[in-house]
């Protein structure tokens, strides 16, 4: 269970994120959905301790992540996998060495093992042959897979992922949300995927928040969304022609 | 602005040294960087110090018009002038517009890809993870590249002077014997260690703390480059008052 109580961020004389709460179960994706420049990647860096609020708490199964106690801080940092707005591989790595980062740095296990945790990983996102590759090489859906392969390296409780559809053809989406959503059940990981993709919400969004200008606004499951009354998020979700009319 | 600039500087080398990685890990990146700013910017000093040399050897000639000075004093000047100014510090300048970008850009461009974030997330420092070892790196190197520089220096001289008929090759080999101080040596080497953690913490400052896109990236390039070769020279003066 990871919880966010109160969350609060200011940049400048800019207020961010106000007041933020919430719960995520494990087992469960729970999505983030919003506008863009609503603060949804800035919510995402507090939870994982890159950006500091300015006051509210992150609890991990009760531990507080914000408090300053670096051991704790590390052993939460190893429990959670990250997959980022750009994917963020290493440029200068392989596919399979930027899949092993996080094992050569944070464990003890023999080259051997690693390689072979690693290529588990890229198997289970359908990349088993593009270990060799470089990043610049592979297709920006390939880098997702790639990063979602690093995120999950270790085994994580948690995994957050910030627009893991962005920029990628709607086929080529779904699928991306299948994989998280099938290794969240599969092992049990709290997720938290930042979205603006109408098909992943529907499909994947079995928790959603909406978060509009920096405040939470609605929270809810993917089949009461189409039902709410709040109009800026019908605004939100029927911004497509298609769905306005599905809708009337 | 500035005094903001220089006390965040200064707070950005104390990352460097705080919570590091296991001394293994670094080894391999060391290796890395001395290749790529050490053995990739052999050619580029190579040229520039044998010009130098060159250059340095026909235009001291040049200027000794009087018959009363002996023709060797212009080797005497070739050798004090290259290894005691032009070597380490032309050799600093040209590195600095070709490992300052290069830093700057690399590092520039993994803060706005996620790839610095990518790196905190794990619990990784990654300041002194992406820049310590090219802050070694180059200290180890820069020594090395100007000694290259000094020897490329004077036979660039040689080369020219000779070549040219000004001097003779016997001349030459006497006023670089002559009258040698050999504190210069050790000078030069203490100036290229400095410009050498100047160049590469000014650089990676810049290029750590890009925000943005490709335009800010390149914009902390060129700042990288200006700042690096002002901090250079301004340097290559208090070290001059200083030790000599
Ligand atoms: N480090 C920072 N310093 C100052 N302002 C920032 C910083 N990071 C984000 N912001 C501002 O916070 C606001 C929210 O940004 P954020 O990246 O969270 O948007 P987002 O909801 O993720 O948008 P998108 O869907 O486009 O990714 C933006 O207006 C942005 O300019
Ligand atoms: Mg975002």
């Amino acid at each position: 269970m990871l919880e966010i109580k109160n969350i609060s961020k200011t940049f400048g004389d800019r207020q961010v994120l106000y007041d933020i709460s919430g719960s995520f179960r494990p087992g469960q994706t729970s999505l983030i959905i919003g506008g863009s420049g609503t603060g949804k990647s800035v919510l995402l860096k507090c939870m994982i301790g890159l950006v500091k609020p300015d006051s509210g708490e992150v609890l991990y199964d009760g531990r507080n992540f914000l408090a300053d106690n670096e051991e704790e801080q590390k052993v939460i940092r190893r429990e959670m996998g990250v997959l980022f707005q750009g994917s963020a591989l290493f440029d200068s790595k392989t596919v399979l060495e930027n899949v092993r980062f996080p094992l050569d740095m944070l464990t003890d296990m023999s080259a051997g093992e690693k390689n072979e945790r690693a290529q588990v990983c890229l198997q289970r996102v359908g990349l088993e042959g593009a270990g060799d590759r470089m990043p610049s090489e592979i297709s920006g859906g390939m880098k997702k897979r790639v990063g979602i392969a690093r995120a999950i390296v270790l085994n994580p409780k948690y995994l957050f992922c910030d627009e893991p559809n962005s920029g990628l053809d709607p086929l080529t989406s779904i699928k991306i949300d299948q994989l998280i959503k099938e290794i969240t059940d599969e092992y049990q990981i709290t997720t938290i995927v930042i979205t603006h993709d109408m098909n992943s919400m529907l499909e994947i969004g079995e928790k959603i928040i909406f978060l509009y200008q920096g405040k939470k606004l609605w929270e809810g499951d993917s089949d009461s969304i189409v039902h709410s009354t709040i109009p800026e998020l019908n605004d939100f979700i029927y911004a497509n022609k298609l769905l306005r009319e599905m809708e009337k | 602005m500035l005094m903001s600039h220089i006390g965040k500087y200064f707070i950005f080398l104390g990352t460097l040294f705080t919570n590091r990685e296991k001394a293994g890990v670094y080894y391999r990146l060391v290796m890395d960087e001395c290749i790529s700013i050490g053995i990739r910017s052999i050619f580029i000093v190579s040229i520039v110090s044998t010009f130098i040399g060159a250059v340095t050897c026909v235009q001291t000639a040049y200027n000794l018009v009087s018959p009363l000075v002996p023709l060797y004093i212009i080797s005497v000047i070739v050798r004090d002038s290259t290894i005691l100014e032009l070597a380490p510090t032309i050799t600093s300048i040209v590195l600095a517009g070709k490992v300052g970008s290069n830093i700057a850009g690399q590092l520039g461009t993994m803060r706005i890809t996620e790839q610095i974030d990518a790196l905190e997330v794990i619990g990784i420092n990654s300041s002194s993870y992406l820049v310590l070892p090219k802050v070694i790196a180059a200290m180890l190197m820069f020594p090395l590249l100007v000694i290259l520089a000094g020897f490329l220096s004077i036979w660039g001289g040689y080369i020219a002077g000779t070549l040219a008929d000004i001097i003779t090759p016997q001349d030459y080999i006497f006023g670089l014997r002559s009258g040698f101080n050999t504190f210069s040596v050790p000078f030069a080497i203490i100036k290229s260690v400095v410009f050498a953690f100047l160049i590469a913490t000014i650089s990676a400052y810049q290029g750590y703390n890009a925000r943005g896109g490709a335009l800010e990236v390149g914009n902390a390039s060129t700042t990288a480059v200006t700042n690096s070769c002002i901090a250079v020279l301004a340097a290559d003066f208090l070290l001059a008052q200083l030790l000599l």
